[in-house]
């Protein structure tokens, strides 16, 4: 249904796509899997017609296409599911469908229009209701919201960015059944995924990029993870992690029936009482919204605790600002890292000094030092930065996750608090990130560990904490605990603390 | 193996922006204002270059063109300086003008208050009554604006009004020189209160205090924690939050300063040109800053040259006014080169590129 052939695409000093194919045939889920950086995003970006090849042709069922904008793609039946949705959030589910909708006149029946998505997605087994606001929605249903879109505008050959990294398991199992159903229906599916797990158990076939070229395209039944790995990132990677045995010193950080507000007013943390001592990993498990973002946000200060007690190290720093926290050895690596945990404007050496510059004594900075140190960082954690004076914003994403949390380990804190540290990385980078908690850890740090792959709180966490509505429905060690039992919790049901 | 031919242009996202096009940005925004501008002055049936070259003479081709030049240049430089840390910040000061005159007020309620202190007292107290009154101007607008996120665009525009009629009511009202025959102006400074000149030109002190103002801000923004605070703010307030950084300290503070180096503009004016409060110190020299300031992408150097620039520009605009021209035809210059270096900042981060063959 689509070939590209031979696709070739330069920026400014590197080669983002050099001579890639790749074809889809309708009826197929195609995956694309590829490190970061292996130029995927350029590709797809290239297939939805916001990038011009420099070289290559495009067909779509067999004859060549020239896409100049999005708006041809669109034209040829090409929708992508972005992995942050542009949806409109006030709006209605079918509101946003007609928006930007070509045909649709100045005064038009919404009812009909109602209908007509109610059908659709009926047709496609996409529970949605076309009436409710985007913003009433779960995220599972916003990307259902986003899949009618564009199946609403003709779409055959549908393009889905990460579509599970912000879905529950169960959500995430959904959405490939209703892939499938598309692609037993005619259309053409590509998935751009990270998760080897999930791509093997519900695509048809993979294609893998690395560097900018095609590795190889393989058949899913005909390969296998280990084979998938070494396509990627053509050494072979240890995807068991080995762990020193835990050595737990003191209390680190003591949260005491502590209870915060989320943005919209309600209570996002109840009553939340957890320890943590150094020389240990707490995982948090939870699906993404209850409650993760605001504890992270509370332990770090950027979010003000209505009632409970927080104390680091023994001392009470419930009142505590951002600065007082950094002071006490708190670490944070946030969730968005470009934006707020780096500067995207800023260059390598100005976001490594990012939180240093509060401790610079004279208020004075030496820029000597910091390039100095800001070197030491890029070379002991083999980030890749092909020049410290460009802004950061043009790193790639394992690069900007090495940086953020070099820089945040740099200081030796207490405690590091880190939110969805591997989201989006590629098998190597996660592989960093991976061995430099345990080693922080090892080092004698706390860590609090807020993720939403199962896998990974159990290959780091040394105990697990379940959040669920804002509570901890209990405190396990994944050890002698099962996914079933972390799943059923994270689903509301509470357990005895055993860990 | 073309994909069909096709010359169609159209924008691409730039990975780096190189500094030579952050420099021909502003040239040529310059440059194409002068030919819109130049359209206008050929419909009258003058030729433009002529009257570019008359303002060019009029503004460079003298030692006293020069000199007034440089007059008019210290208040640009000074308010533009004030701005351009309030816009590092991302905070749009609008109210330089306003600013200004609530400096010259304040220089003037110390030079009216102690006529008989001698220079060395009375002009470091008005530049310090000039820098607060500005500041306090400036100050005013920000605290809604941090803690409850009200625009400072609108307020600090509109808080321009208050200020000017402020100085009007002053000057018309209790502040009025008896001796003046009914004129709106205050009472003459005494000699204590007037800044001292270069020679017997009309270039003073001022030009000091902007040159050691963009020397301090070029090493603050640079060198020190606060100017790095100041970018991080402006670039993203999450991160700065993030970092242990005070965004509603920053904002107040900086929008305090910002003001106030237009209070101290304000200062200059009352005490070194006019060396009394009147009507209309100012002929937008607050709204000129902002052109300036952005036109030099906020950079202290370039705002002295800019500054200067602009400072004949003016000066050009008065001497085209023999030839038949209103002096605000620089207005109207002035305008269009701030609509295409706005219209111009695309191409900072994008490129226009021709849609081209595939193949090779």
């Amino acid at each position: 249904m689509v070939e590209m052939i031979n696709i070739t695409k330069r920026f400014p000093g590197i080669l983002a796509n050099d001579r890639v194919s790749f074809s889809v045939k309708a009826g197929e889920i195609h995956a694309l899997l590829g490190e970061n950086g292996a130029g995927k995003s350029t590709l797809m970006s290239i297939l939805t017609g916001l990038y011009r090849p420099d070289e290559g042709e495009i067909r779509i069922q067999g004859n060549p296409v020239d896409l100049q904008s999005p708006r041809d793609a669109v034209a040829h039946g090409i929708g992508m599911v972005h992995q942050h949705f542009k949806l409109v959030k006030p709006f209605t589910v079918a509101e946003n469908i007609i928006l930007g909708l070509k045909g649709i006149k100045e005064v038009y029946n919404l009812k009909s229009i109602d209908e007509s998505v109610a059908q659709l997605s009926r047709e496609y087994g996409l529970h949605i209701q076309p009436d409710s606001p985007i913003w009433q929605l779960s995220v599972g249903e916003q990307q259902r919201a986003e899949i009618v879109k564009i199946l609403f505008r003709g779409a055959e050959i549908l393009i889905l960015d990460e579509p599970t990294a912000v879905l529950t398991p169960q959500e995430a199992k959904d959405l490939y059944k209703t892939l499938r159903k598309m692609a037993d229906l005619g259309k053409a599916i590509i998935v751009i995924s990270h998760k080897l797990s999930e791509v093997l158990a519900h695509t048809d076939a993979i294609t893998v990029l690395r560097g900018g070229r095609s590795v190889g395209t393989v058949r899913t039944k005909e390969t296998s993870e280990m084979e998938l790995t070494r396509m990627m990132v053509g050494r072979p990677v240890m995807l068991e992690t080995v762990k020193n045995p835990v050595n737990r010193s003191s209390k680190v950080l003591e949260l005491h029936n502590l209870s915060a507000l989320g943005n919209r007013g309600q209570f996002a943390l109840k009553e939340i009482n957890l320890d943590i001592y150094g020389g240990e990993i707490v995982g948090i498990a939870g699906v993404a919204g209850n409650g993760q973002r605001e504890l992270a946000e509370v332990v770090a200060g950027l979010r003000a605790i209505e009632r409970g007690q927080k104390k680091v190290d023994g001392n009470d720093l419930t009142l505590a600002s951002p600065k007082q926290m950094i002071q006490a050895g708190v670490s944070y690596v946030p969730e968005d890292r470009l934006g707020t945990g780096l500067v995207p404007n800023l260059n390598a050496m100005e976001n490594y000094l990012l939180k240093g510059v509060q401790k610079m004594p004279s208020g004075f900075i030496n820029w000597k030092q910091v390039a100095q140190e800001t070197a030491e960082v890029i070379k002991k954690y083999d980030i890749k930065v092909p020049n410290p004076k460009n802004p950061v914003k043009m790193l790639s994403g394992g690069n900007l996750q090495k940086l953020l949390l070099g820089r945040e380990i740099s200081g030796k804190p207490r405690l590091i608090v880190t939110m969805y540290p591997m989201r989006g990385l590629d098998v190597g980078a996660m592989e960093t990130i991976r061995s430099l908690l345990l080693q922080e850890r090892d080092r004698g740090a706390a860590v609090l560990l807020i993720s939403e792959e199962l896998e990974e709180l159990f290959a780091l966490s040394d105990r697990l904490a379940v959040l669920h509505g804002g509570e901890v429905m209990g405190v396990v060690d994944p050890h002698k605990t099962t996914f079933e039992d972390v799943g059923l919790m994270m689903a509301g049901k509470r357990m005895a603390a055993h860990g | 193996m073309g994909n069909g031919s096709f010359s169609r242009w159209h924008f691409e996202k730039r990975e780096t922006t190189s500094n030579l096009v952050l420099v021909m940005v502003p040239v040529l925004s310059v440059v194409i204002g002068l030919i819109f501008t130049g359209l206008f002055i050929a419909l009258t049936g003058k030729d433009p270059l002529e009257v570019y070259l008359l303002m060019f003479d009029g503004a460079f081709g003298s030692a006293y063109g020069i000199s007034e030049t440089i007059v008019k240049s210290i208040p640009l430089l000074i308010c533009a300086l004030g701005l351009s840390i309030a816009f590092r910040m991302q905070l749009w000061n609008i109210g330089a003008e306003g600013q200004l005159y609530m400096g010259a007020f304040g220089a003037t309620w110390a030079a009216l208050t102690f006529p008989d202190w001698p220079a060395y007292q009375l002009l470091p107290a008005m530049m310090v009554a000039g820098f607060l009154a500005g500041g306090l101007w400036g100050l005013l607008p920000a605290i809604p604006r941090a803690y409850f996120k009200v625009n400072e665009t609108i307020t600090t525009l509109l808080m321009n009004y208050i200020a000017i009629l402020w100085v009007d009511y002053l000057v018309v009202g209790p502040w009025k020189d008896p001796k003046s025959f009914n004129f709106p102006i205050s009472p003459q400074f005494t000699e204590g209160a007037i800044l001292p000149t270069l020679g017997t030109s009309r270039i003073h002190m001022g030009l000091v205090f902007g040159v050691v103002v963009a020397l301090l801000l070029y090493i603050v923004l640079n060198y020190t924690r606060w100017g790095f605070e100041i970018r991080v703010s402006g670039e993203s307030p999450a991160a700065a939050r993030y970092a242990g950084m005070n965004y509603v300290k920053n904002i107040l503070l900086v929008m305090f300063i910002s003001g106030g180096l237009a209070g101290l503009a304000g200062m200059t004016e009352v005490s070194a040109i006019t060396q009394r409060l009147q009507h209309g110190i100012s002929p937008g020299y607050g709204y000129s800053a902002i052109i300036i300031a952005w036109l030099a992408r906020l950079h202290p150097a370039a705002i002295v040259l800019v500054s200067v620039i602009f400072g004949g520009m003016l000066v050009g605009g008065y001497s085209i006014q023999t030839s038949g021209f209103s002096s605000t035809t620089v207005s109207m210059l002035q305008g269009a080169i701030l609509f295409f270096v706005v219209g111009g900042e695309i191409f900072v981060n994008y490129r226009l590129v021709r849609g081209e063959k595939g193949g090779k």
